[in-house]
């Protein structure tokens, strides 16, 4: 009975934290819906949504890093290569589909690099991850010398520009991604390795988690999500170009913030990186709607990321005196 | 004998939300004596003595310190006034050198408030003479072993002319060599008319130091004793209220091996050790600090690498080469330090139990809550884990609970061979005869002890054989009955 009680009461705190930001979110969409009612328009909840799929990707990729203490700087970078290289491929002759599978691979190889140089080469994420920012959106550059490459197959842009029964394609892309990870943050021996990972990685580690293996993982399926959203991106753009995605890596660590990620690792949920980017989304969106110039919007996205580490260092403080 | 009285505590209380840390508790120290303060963890030790140095507020008290009603707003105000503090984590900065280190925050200074390094180094230097430390005042502090790091955070203290110094469990990571130097260096203090406090769990070490107990029980002062009236028995009575009787071990001896060392090394540190163990046997593992007990066992464990060696499982050749093979081998191992390697303070009790096992639980990958609760809840209800519920994260629970939570991990993996390092470190009392108590019946279960440990009592009533480590070596391997404390420590120092 006792123990139904306690069961009950953890589910439900463990709830009420992701409540938390749902409320700001919901209270933010009244605001600009109140402010101008043009936001509940069908356009825009679906340029939203799109905004929202490419973000919550990151975000959802991002966390997983971010929960086995690590952190991973090149998903904007990679997001504009994989775009680069899918379009390439599709404009040397290969079919849609192969060239889907084959950038898919290249970004999950990139990953797999990161996560051998965290893990055998103790390399820290950061430095690994930034060399990758800087080289991958180089070398995009170097391929297109700076041009698009346009002119892609119409099949192509489905992916990033269509819909089913109104639902933008990219969310359901998302919906269908973060589902498999939520399974497993959530219900996976994996996931819970994930998390011993982070949470203190040599009391995992002399408790028989695999612990290399697992912050693996975490890199190379963070940057398959980045390859996912790079096809995405260059597919609702119609073009491969170098230039997109610039800052996403920031975005992405925002949201899987905002989402109740500590950065200190161990902690994080999939279901916080989704509100976390919808914040975002949401945020850029209505700064549009209500027409702040948009030199201004970077200002804005600065503060709210300065504003989400910091709650998430002062919740921390809070509950290390409680 | 008139003495003079240094620091009063009177009627000092402290609540924090949901517990009454301490209630109306006094405490007074004279000139020049050394004031052993004990009491279970969670007592209120260092509750008490963080609000003498300031790091707390009281609730209600009054603190007289050399006469005079004072306050400490901070540690360093605190200092100011007369009282040091040496806690359990140090607060030396590793990359800075000792004469640095000593007067962190109390610079001598020129003009223009600029450091006098040299005036640092000669004072520094007179301050080591005076405890004893051998080393140049321009040494780095990462340097020195922890030993000596204890004595100059005491050095740091008399730079201050601290005439009140408190010591928490000053010992906890010293060999008894080191443990009976820091000895020496109290009493010599002591001479020189300087008060200590000294907080502690080994008993012995009050007795070999002290002149006066104070027992603290549930925040309350429950009594005080003169050293050399009483005895260790008396104390734990006080301190939980209750006798506690150290359970000798009944032998249970069986022939078949259930581990085989062979030629374990890992170059520099261990060279050549061999031996075995049997099912249902506690082998006690003893030595000095730094003799490489802790070492071999992570060779064994897989976590680190051995350079050489083999390792058979019920007579089966294995390969261990991480913990995760050892893991998959049946090998568990409770480590010295378990906050850093033994638990994930941040994760619910459930999860830091379930962890070790998970994967051969489920071996589908899938988790099935229910499941997992109920071991949880049965492993914490066998080793009466004290704790709201198996939900609460590990960092809430008092230390012998998470040692207990340590020891849990373990038994949910059913393993055949247990290793447990310093399993009673720093734990309370009551929590140390629970776990001694729970030792003896995993290996009435027919699992294999391996039991590191530098309280000898505790390796001598625990222990079948006992093996004894020196310079990474076994040095002597000793049957039950031909063990005793001047036995061990004579081989242990070969």
């Amino acid at each position: 009975m006792q123990q139904e009680m306690t069961k009950r009461k953890n589910s439900k705190s463990f709830r009420f934290r992701e409540m938390n930001i749902l409320i700001a979110l919901i209270l933010m969409c009244l605001l600009i819906t109140i402010m101008n009612p043009r936001f509940l328009n069908p356009f825009n909840l679906q340029t939203i949504a799109r905004q929202v799929a490419i973000y919550g990707l990151l975000a959802v990729g991002e966390t997983l890093v971010i929960i086995t203490g690590g952190i991973d700087l090149s998903v904007g970078s990679l997001v504009a290569l994989i775009g680069v290289l899918v379009a390439l491929f599709m404009k040397g002759g290969l079919s849609v589909a192969f060239s889907i599978i084959i950038v898919l691979l290249i970004s999950s190889l990139i990953g797999l690099t990161h996560g051998l140089f965290v893990t055998k080469l103790d390399v820290p994420p950061f430095i690994i991850t930034l060399g990758t920012l800087t080289a991958a959106r180089g070398l995009a550059s170097a391929i297109t010398k700076g041009w698009p490459i346009i002119g892609l197959p119409e099949s192509f842009f489905f992916i990033g520009q269509g819909h089913i029964i109104g639902i933008p394609f990219p969310l359901i892309i998302l919906l269908i991604f973060a589902a498999i990870a939520f399974f497993i943050t959530r219900y996976t021996v994996l996931g819970r390795q994930l998390y011993a990972t982070g949470g203190n990685i040599e009391a995992a580690r002399l408790s028989g988690v695999n612990v290399d293996r697992r912050r693996i993982f975490a890199y190379v399926f963070n940057s398959f999500l980045a390859g996912v959203t790079g096809i995405i991106v260059a597919s609702r753009l119609s073009q491969g170009q170098a230039g997109v995605g610039s800052g996403y890596e920031l975005n992405a660590i925002a949201a899987a913030v905002i989402g109740g990620a500590s950065l200190a690792g161990g902690e994080g949920t999939i279901l916080g990186a989704l509100i976390g980017a919808t914040i975002m989304s949401v945020i850029y969106d209505g700064l549009i709607l209500l027409e702040i110039s948009s030199y201004w919007h970077d200002v804005v996205m600065g503060l709210v990321i300065v504003a989400a580490v910091t709650i998430d260092v002062w919740r921390k403080r809070k509950s290390k005196v409680g | 004998m008139e003495q003079e009285l240094l620091l009063k505590m009177e009627k000092i209380s402290k609540a924090f939300p949901g517990v009454q840390a301490l209630s109306e508790v006094d405490l007074e120290v004279y000139k020049g004596e050394i004031l052993a303060l004990v009491g279970e963890n969670g007592a209120g030790k260092s509750t008490l003595m963080k609000i003498l140095t300031g790091v707390f507020k009281k609730d209600e008290g009054k603190i007289i310190f050399k006469g005079k009603e004072i306050e400490a707003r901070n540690p360093h105000h605190a200092r100011q006034l007369g009282i040091s503090m040496i806690y359990q984590e140090f607060s030396l900065v590793p990359n800075l050198d000792i004469a640095t280190n000593i007067f962190l925050g109390n610079e001598p200074t020129r003009k223009f408030d600029i450091f006098d390094y040299e005036r640092a180094k000669t004072e520094a230097e007179r301050l080591l003479k005076m405890v004893g430390l051998g080393v140049s005042p321009d040494v780095l502090v990462e340097d020195l072993t922890v030993a000596q790091q204890q004595i100059v955070e005491v050095a740091k203290a008399l730079a201050s002319e601290s005439e009140l110094i408190i010591m928490d469990e000053p010992t906890s990571a010293l060999s008894k060599e080191e443990s009976e130097r820091l000895f020496g260096i109290m009493k010599k203090l002591k001479e020189e008319g300087i008060s200590i406090i000294f907080i502690t769990h080994r008993l012995e070490e009050v007795f070999a130091v002290a002149d006066r107990i104070v027992v603290l029980r549930d925040g309350r002062r429950v009594g005080e004793l003169s050293c050399e009236e009483t005895r260790i028995s008396e104390v734990i009575r006080l301190m939980v209220g209750r006798d506690v009787r150290v359970v000798p071990r009944v032998e249970v001896s069986s022939d078949d091996v259930v581990l085989e060392v062979r030629n374990l090394s890992r170059l520099p540190m261990i060279k050549d050790v061999s031996f075995s163990l049997k099912k249902g046997e506690v082998l006690g593992i003893a030595g000095l600090v730094g003799a490489g007990r802790t070492e071999i066992m992570r060779a064994l464990f897989g976590a680190d690498l051995k350079t050489s060696g083999e390792i058979f499982i019920e007579g089966e050749k294995v390969e261990i080469q991480s913990p995760n093979d050892a893991v998959k081998m049946g090998i568990g191992l409770v480590p010295e330090d378990r906050k850093f390697q033994g638990l994930i303070l941040i994760m619910a009790v459930y999860e830091n139990i379930s962890l070790p096992s998970l994967p051969f639980m489920f071996s589908n990958g899938i988790i099935n809550f229910e499941k997992e609760y109920s071991l949880a809840e049965s492993l914490v209800e066998r080793l009466s884990i004290r704790t709201p519920s198996i939900f609460q994260a590990v960092n809430n629970l008092s230390g012998g609970n998470q040692q207990k939570v340590v020891l849990a991990k373990w038994l949910a993996l059913k393993p055949k061979v247990l290793i447990l390092d310093e399993p009673t470190r720093g734990i309370d009392v009551g929590s140390k005869a629970e776990i001694h108590h729970l030792i003896d019946e995993l290996a009435k279960e027919g699992i294999g002890v391996i039991l590191i440990s530098s309280e000898l009592p505790e390796i001598l009533a625990l222990s079948d054989r006992i093996l004894v480590i020196s310079k990474g070596r076994i040095t002597k391997e000793l049957k039950r009955e031909e063990a005793d404390q001047e036995t061990i420590m004579q081989y242990a120092i070969i």
